[in-house]
């Protein structure tokens, strides 16, 4: 049995892999998106006081069911006026990044898509392009709401890319390599050799995934930085002209997204894969770590969004390019120095 | 079509001059809280311009006033701001009995005072809540409506609504209130310092809340004498103006109570004048309770109630400001003219001036910090 998988897996069927993984991805991401729906109201009910959605089912289960058969019910309106072409194509533009993102992500040890060398690289550059399709939903849907929210994603994105891509700089210098299963690997043994709790590469570790985390947040267009579907102030921002399933898909993008953000920082910063104390690893308790670190930051990023107030769009601004990018560049600027040190101190003595 | 291009306003230091484009927030939004409609013209996301647009729920309350008997008016009261129906009826039943020198039993006046108070507080909690939503924090509000809760049980016990109580008559009030409300009141004023001690730690020391709030939407206190606005947005600006000190009336003068002031005049300084009030609110529903009187609850009032001619008003501190009844009365036993000089009125006027160059997110944090109740605009 297992030979067959092997020969059907092998490399003499590259298709067979592919199609699995395919198909994998889109399952998994269709579920993730579907239940951490659930599971954020859930969430915003237990810290609300109420129950949440539980009528749908036992408990609310089949509430994604019901949210998603009613997305699909709805008519699919392109009010006059509108670029059509720009209209259509931006839940998709929106869509296709994490979805291509998740297929360099190792789950496990050989539970990867595609085990790209210039994985990282990949991850950063397709998920720039979730800006532009936001950007083009707001310009194209003719309402004066979206092209605030257009133009605020557009300043918000460049600003938080920044201090981002410099703490992921900051990680390479000390990994050295952009393959992310090999990051993982240098990560094995306990835990405190995960990147988070690497203090001797670099003693402010943990703040630079504060940094990320907070930078995660903005690039995702989460609560407390969700300038960009501010419903106080912009109605649905760059969303407001979209109905049905057009909403529904940004919608699970935004959870995609998510997913693939959690999933680099736990890659990044906590090991990934590995179990944080030795025993219980290997191919069948990889996965469920890996699971388990993802959706505690999952549970992270919904509980700062019912907990904080947001943010002013300028304040954002200003937390970035006054505190996050010159403390990232000092981070970056010290792990050079420390790494540095010792070839220098053994030239100089 | 977004840009407007008659007459393009200068742009900032005289140079060349600018597009701008006009943004309709309202009826319908968010941030609106009801059916207020802002015209604004903005720069970007700049504001050159606000204007308010009223009277989508204007539904004639001064007229109503004219054509039926004083009694008739009473329910009326309590649907003009209904967040804070206990004072509107205090000021109106207080006019009519000023102008038929009718005599209040002490315990109705001290049970005046305690639903007043305690109706303060609830709409208070409103108010707190519908802030933080309009900043984006979306669960103080479900906290704010669970004290709220407490009260609105309290108060459907005495007089059987929720909201629009219309519990005060000319001469006292429609029932005594039993043990359950006492017991209902001690407990709440046991309870909220508690929860007014989290609410501090966690929203108001919050450093996204202090950021939003603290320097954002000035208003001087000549603002509000030009606009008129009074309650906690003159308190907000460093004037101990309210009416339960400076025109005493029923029971006030009997408890001991301070009157919150910051002088900082921003978003924050109203923020924490209301939240300040709440303690005082507290407190005096405490001495009001400790001293009680006994007694009946309804003076003695003619059966065909006409008022002498003249002219009568009456002002009470309501949950945001200083609302007014003035009554003109020909004799009849329907009133000649009823006049109701709402607080939210003058505050949203003031809105105009005090937004111009704010940028859209600050504009709407202040207008949250005004605590606006659209009814209480139109009337």
């Amino acid at each position: 049995m297992s030979a067959i998988v092997q020969n059907l897996l092998g490399p003499g069927w590259p298709w067979v892999r592919l199609l699995l993984y395919l198909a994998g991805i889109g399952a998994f991401v269709g579920a993730n998106a579907a239940y951490l729906v659930l599971a954020e109201r859930k969430i915003a009910g237990r810290i609300q006081r109420r129950p949440g959605p539980n009528e749908a089912g036992f408990g609310g289960w089949m509430q994604p069911f019901a949210d998603v058969g009613k997305l699909f019910a709805k008519q699919m309106m392109i009010p006059p006026g509108t670029d059509r072409l720009l209209y259509c194509l931006a839940p998709l533009m929106v869509m296709a990044p994490p979805l291509i993102c998740l297929t360099v992500i190792p789950y496990g040890e050989n539970l990867v898509a595609r085990n790209v060398d210039v994985g990282l690289l990949l991850v950063f550059s397709f998920g720039s392009i979730n800006v532009m399709a936001l950007m083009l939903a707001g310009w194209a849907s003719r309402n004066k709401f979206a092209i605030i929210s257009s133009a605020r994603v557009v300043s918000q994105n460049v600003a938080y890319e920044i201090p981002m891509l410099l703490v992921v700089i900051t990680l390479l210098m000390a990994t050295g390599t952009l393959n992310l299963n090999e990051i993982v690997g240098q990560q094995g043994g306990w835990f405190w050799n995960w990147n988070f709790f690497r203090v001797w590469v670099n003693p402010l570790m943990p703040v630079t995934f504060v940094i990320f985390f907070i930078c995660m947040l903005a690039e995702t267009n989460r609560a407390p930085f969700d300038m960009a579907e501010a419903e106080s102030e912009l109605v649905a921002g760059a969303f407001t002209e979209y109905g049905g399933m057009g909403f529904g898909v940004f919608f699970m993008a935004e959870y995609a997204n998510i997913v693939v953000g959690c999933s680099i920082a736990t890659v990044l910063f906590f090991g990934g894969w590995q179990s944080p104390f030795v025993v219980l690893s290997g191919p069948v308790f990889g996965p469920l770590w890996f699971m388990v670190k993802l959706y505690a930051l999952v549970f992270t990023v919904m509980w700062v969004r019912w907990t904080f107030p947001r943010t002013q769009f300028y304040n954002l601004l200003n937390l970035s390019w006054k505190i996050l990018i010159p403390i990232s560049l000092f981070t970056l600027l010290l792990t050079g120095a420390m790494m540095k040190l010792p070839l220098l101190l053994h030239h100089l003595f | 079509m977004i840009a407007q291009k008659e007459a393009p306003p200068a742009g900032p230091s005289g140079g060349a001059p600018q597009e701008t484009f006009v943004l309709n927030l309202g009826p319908q939004h968010p941030a609106a809280h009801g059916v207020l409609r802002i015209l604004m013209t903005m720069d970007g996301e700049w504001i050159t311009r606000a204007e308010p647009v009223i009277g989508y729920i204007h539904r004639m309350h001064e007229k109503m006033g004219e054509n039926r008997t004083w009694a008739k008016f009473l329910p009326n009261t309590s649907r003009i701001d209904y967040l804070s129906a206990m004072h509107y009826t205090h000021a109106f039943v207080g006019a009519v009995e000023r102008a038929a020198k009718i005599e209040v039993p002490a315990r109705a006046e001290y049970i005046r005072v305690i639903t007043s108070e305690l109706n303060r507080i609830a709409s208070h909690m409103v108010w707190w809540g519908a802030l933080l939503s309009d900043l984006g924090g979306l669960t103080p509000f479900l906290y704010a409506f669970d004290d709220r809760e407490l009260i609105l049980d309290l108060f459907e016990g005495i007089c059987g609504a929720r909201l629009t109580y219309c519990y005060y008559r000319f001469g006292g009030l429609c029932n005594d209130v039993d043990d359950d409300f006492l017991k209902g009141a001690r407990a709440f004023v046991k309870h909220m310092p508690p929860r007014l001690k989290m609410y501090r730690d966690l929203v108001t020391d919050n450093i996204i809340l202090r950021k939003r709030l603290t320097g954002i939407g000035p208003i001087s206190a000549d603002m509000c004498r030009r606009y008129g606005a009074t309650g906690p947005v003159i308190r907000g600006a460093g004037v101990a103006y309210d009416v339960r000190k400076v025109e005493p009336y029923s029971a006030y003068p009997q408890f001991d109570f301070k009157i919150p002031v910051y002088p900082e005049c921003d978003s924050m300084a109203r923020y924490l004048v209301r939240m300040d009030e709440m303690e005082q609110s507290l407190r005096i529903v405490e001495q009001a309770l400790d001293s009680l009187p006994a007694g009946p609850v309804m003076g003695k009032v003619p059966r065909v109630l006409k008022l002498p001619p003249g002219d009568y008003s009456y002002a009470v501190e309501a949950a945001r400001g200083r609302f007014m009844v003035r009554i003109v009365s020909d004799g009849k036993d329907i009133p000649y003219r009823v006049r109701l000089r709402t607080p939210s009125f003058s505050n949203l006027s003031l809105f105009e001036e005090a937004s111009r160059g704010m940028i859209l997110p600050d504009a709407l944090a202040m207008l949250g910090s005004l605590d606006l109740v659209i009814p209480d605009i139109d009337r």
